[in-house]
């Protein structure tokens, strides 16, 4: 198909596949790019809140020309039970400055923008191609891919697997282990639409200003997971996930998730009289620091979803995978520069530039969080929300009852729930887990 | 306690989704069986599409025209070798407007 050789093949046109593709025509690589969707972004789904930083380091004019939504003010991380919320709402003046820190992005249009960045940055950017089996030489380097068009097998030093966290390629290629059900949630999300002036009475912004909501609780049934609702300037992503072996050992359907979800007390008001205009499904790798799989190899190097590098705590990706992508580029860019060639040897230097970093350092802080998340999800998703709730209600509710009676109330309701050791131990675990 | 949840089909949800189907050659297979293992019968109720649905005689049967490539089922059956599961080809498939 193309009778060419490449410094370098992308595959996908995801967060991480743009930056690489990015840095490396900036530089002057001859850089091919491979995406399976129609348009960059047709297959992809965030929630979506991007981080400008980390695309600061890539693009330092992107405010100029990106499609941007809102730029965030205010979140409320949300403990919900089935009638209440208990919430914390951080708000400040100081997020509406010159070069705002988040924004919210719809990511069909943000890759369409990132993608036509790569195109002239010099890339070759090809769509409508999947990619279906890396070519290797007798001694196994990776040297090329086989695509599902016409023709024969594309050829370069190295491929970057930007592929995302289904990884196809990666798998079947032997290079990592598929993903287990626990290493994984399955979201779910629908895009609502609504005037603007709506979205901004209801939850308190002006201009571009946005706010978030974040909640846990007896939302996702028992199960580990999370809900989230983002304004955008003229919509709201409203979403739920959990994960995939949560889900199947309760045979709960994502659907029907989401749709209590969209009819609980606390956000129905926030979505009424919402039109609807898509409903997506993706999943989110969850395993943190100890699932992250070999990075490089002869001729390969893996970065993004592919490589597991996804912060399920702070539910952050897209940063994770923009900078992933651009230090792999860096590093094969140096490599390049040295006239070496893309062996295992020169491109662990990207497995060292990237253990420097915030993405290997904040995956290694949490090291802990995702089996203890897994393994008490019935506690910390329906037991303590339900307390919570139960616990405010107690202190609100003026009804003549002692307050040191209430009080007590309270403490026997959260001992009987749970045992007292049960509760230290939890919170114990919680906090080494989150050191 | 609990919410009235509104009657709703995923078919519904499905139909604001933008399609190009391959005609004829769908991604994911299901292999023929006598019965269906816990994960591959999870999938009627896990997979986000309901692509997965129980026949008649007790077995699962995929149609994946409103799949959304998620990879779920991947992630529970492609390993035991009870599903087939590959990317449509380039461009068909699921087209997110807004993802
Ligand atoms: C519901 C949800 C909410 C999220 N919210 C946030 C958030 O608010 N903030 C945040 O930072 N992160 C969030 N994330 C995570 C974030 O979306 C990901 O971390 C990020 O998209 C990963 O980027 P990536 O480039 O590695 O993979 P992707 O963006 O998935 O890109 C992979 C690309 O590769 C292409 N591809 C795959 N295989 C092939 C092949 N064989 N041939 C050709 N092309 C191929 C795909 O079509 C795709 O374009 C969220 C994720 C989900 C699902
Ligand atoms: S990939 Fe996802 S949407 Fe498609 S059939 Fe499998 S579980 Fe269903």
């Amino acid at each position: 198909m193309i009778n060419e050789e490449f410094d370098a093949i992308v595959i996908g046109a995801g967060m991480s596949g743009n930056a690489a593709a990015y840095t490396m025509a900036s530089d002057g690589l001859k850089v091919l790019q491979l995406e399976r969707g129609e348009y960059p972004g047709s297959k992809n789904v965030q929630g979506a809140i991007m981080y400008a930083n980390m695309l600061e380091k890539i693009i330092p004019d992107f405010r100029d020309d990106a499609p941007l939504e809102r730029h965030l003010v205010e979140q409320r991380l949300w403990v919900m039970d089935e009638t209440s919320h208990t919430g914390i709402h951080y708000r400040s003046e100081d997020f509406n400055e010159v070069k705002p820190n988040r924004y919210t992005i719809i990511r069909a249009q943000f890759d369409k923008w990132f993608s036509r960045r790569v195109r002239e940055a010099g890339a070759t950017v090809l769509c409508e191609t999947t990619v279906t089996e890396l070519v290797r030489d007798d001694k196994g380097k990776v040297i090329g891919v086989w695509t599902d068009r016409a023709g024969g097998a594309i050829y370069a030093d190295v491929v970057v697997l930007a592929e995302g966290v289904c990884g196809l390629l990666g798998t079947r290629g032997g290079l990592r282990k598929m993903l287990k059900p626990e290493a994984v949630a399955l979201a779910v999300k629908e895009m609502h639409f609504l005037p603007e002036e709506v979205i901004e009475q209801r939850f308190g912004v002006k201009g571009s200003e946005g706010c978030v909501i974040e909640a846990v609780g007896t939302i996702s049934h028992g199960m580990a997971g999370l809900g989230f609702l983002y304004t955008n300037k003229e919509s709201i992503s409203l979403g739920i996930g959990c994960l995939v072996s949560d889900f199947t050992a309760k045979m709960e359907s994502p659907y029907a998730l989401l749709d209590a979800l969209k009819n609980h007390p606390s956000i129905r008001p926030l979505i009424a009289g919402s039109e609807v205009k898509e409903y997506a499904a993706h999943l989110i790798p969850e395993g943190g620091y100890k699932a992250i799989p070999q990075l490089f190899g002869d001729g390969w190097v893996v970065v993004g979803d592919a490589a597991q590098l996804n912060n399920a705590i702070h539910r952050e990706g897209s940063n994770l995978a923009m900078t992933s992508g651009r230090i792999a580029a860096e590093a094969i860019i140096q490599v390049k520069r040295r006239n070496d060639p893309m062996t295992k040897r020169n491109l662990a230097l990207y497995k060292t530039m990237l253990d420097e970093s915030f993405v290997v350092k904040d995956l290694r802080k949490y090291k802990d969080m995702p089996a203890l998340l897994h393994n008490n999800a019935g506690n910390f998703f329906t037991t303590y929300p339900r307390l919570m709730s139960q616990a405010a209600q107690n202190f609100m509710r003026v009804d003549g009852t002692p307050k040191i009676e209430k009080e007590k109330a309270t403490t026997a309701a959260f001992i009987k729930a749970r045992s007292r050791l049960g509760l230290v131990s939890d919170a114990i675990r919680l906090a080494l887990a989150w050191r | 306690m609990t919410n009235p949840v509104t009657k709703f089909r995923v078919e519904d949800k499905l139909y604001q989704n933008r399609y190009l189907v391959d005609s004829g050659r769908p991604h994911i297979k299901v292999r023929p069986h006598e019965q269906p293992s816990a994960n591959l019968l999870a999938l009627t109720r896990v997979c986000p599409a309901k692509c997965y649905e129980l026949n008649d005689k007790g077995q699962v049967e995929i149609t994946a025209d409103g799949c959304m490539e998620c990879g779920t089922c991947r992630i529970l059956c492609e390993t035991s070798g009870e599903i087939e599961w590959n990317y449509p080809r380039g461009g068909f498939g699921v087209l997110f407007k807004f993802g």
